[in-house]
């Protein structure tokens, strides 16, 4: 493993993350959970464990992401908080 | 202020690019996902993994042709049964082992029936259980779906609630 690019794996991590939280709208706020899912299931691949990588993608970023915007399609859009 | 619900995941797509594409990307999914469950005793995958593609799959179907095209392919009384049938063949061959004489789930007592080897009895018992395991899985996260997107209701009523 690389320290470099784990540590620069883990600010874009970190940066989803925070991002996620802040933004008002719960349809982006969605799509950037996916993408920290993504980066997460990039930086395990780096760190050696597949097969925790591998469910991260297909749950994470694959079918948490659909059963969230089924969430927010029942719901409005826009958080009030 | 009312913000009018723009996203309406059941009912059927009119992007003849999305439609398209789902309908060419579907049957690779599937393929991939019987390779995962397949191949799940000896590299990373396996029974979880494969069946969360499966059900990724039927999902598409569901986002891209609507929903009564989807039943259609993949009833709910379909589902429910192939839920139970993953946990079926689970507990069966754990207590089909215990029947023949070992613990439970223990793989190397099915050599007294499939007369393979022990090592053979053993992967043939393990992928046995990751086929269970992915029948299950699949089923669960379609109904985990179709309960969120639908709102619980049964597909003939979904029409009339829709704005």
């Amino acid at each position: 493993m690389i320290w470099q690019l784990d540590l620069i794996l883990l600010l874009f991590v970190l940066i989803c993350a925070i991002g996620a939280l802040t933004v008002k709208d719960l349809l982006g706020a969605v799509i950037i959970l996916g993408a920290y899912s993504f980066f997460m299931c990039i930086l395990w691949t780096e760190m050696g464990a597949v097969d925790v990588a591998f469910t991260e993608a297909a749950v994470g970023a694959g079918i948490g992401t659909v059963l969230f915007i089924a969430a927010v399609s029942k719901t409005k859009r826009r958080s009030k908080d | 202020m009312i913000i009018k619900r723009t996203i309406d995941m059941t009912k059927q797509s009119d992007d003849v690019i999305v439609k398209t594409l789902s309908r060419l990307l579907i049957p690779f999914m599937q393929i991939y996902a019987l390779y995962v469950i397949a191949h799940g005793h000896y590299s990373p995958g396996g029974g979880f993994q494969g069946g969360v593609i499966l059900g990724a799959s039927i999902i598409l179907l569901v986002i891209t042709y609507g929903l009564d095209n989807a039943l259609r392919k993949m009833s709910e009384r379909l589902n429910t049964i192939l839920c139970s049938t993953g946990v079926l063949i689970y507990a069966g061959i754990g207590l089909l082992c215990l029947i023949l004489g070992g613990n439970y789930l223990d793989y190397a007592e099915l050599d007294q029936i499939l007369h393979v080897g022990i090592a053979q009895a053993r992967s043939l018992g393990i992928l046995g259980v990751e086929v269970g395991v992915g029948v299950t899985v699949m089923a669960g996260m379609i109904s985990i779906f179709l309960d969120i997107a639908t709102g619980g209701l049964p597909s003939g009523k979904i029409e009339g609630l829709r704005d």
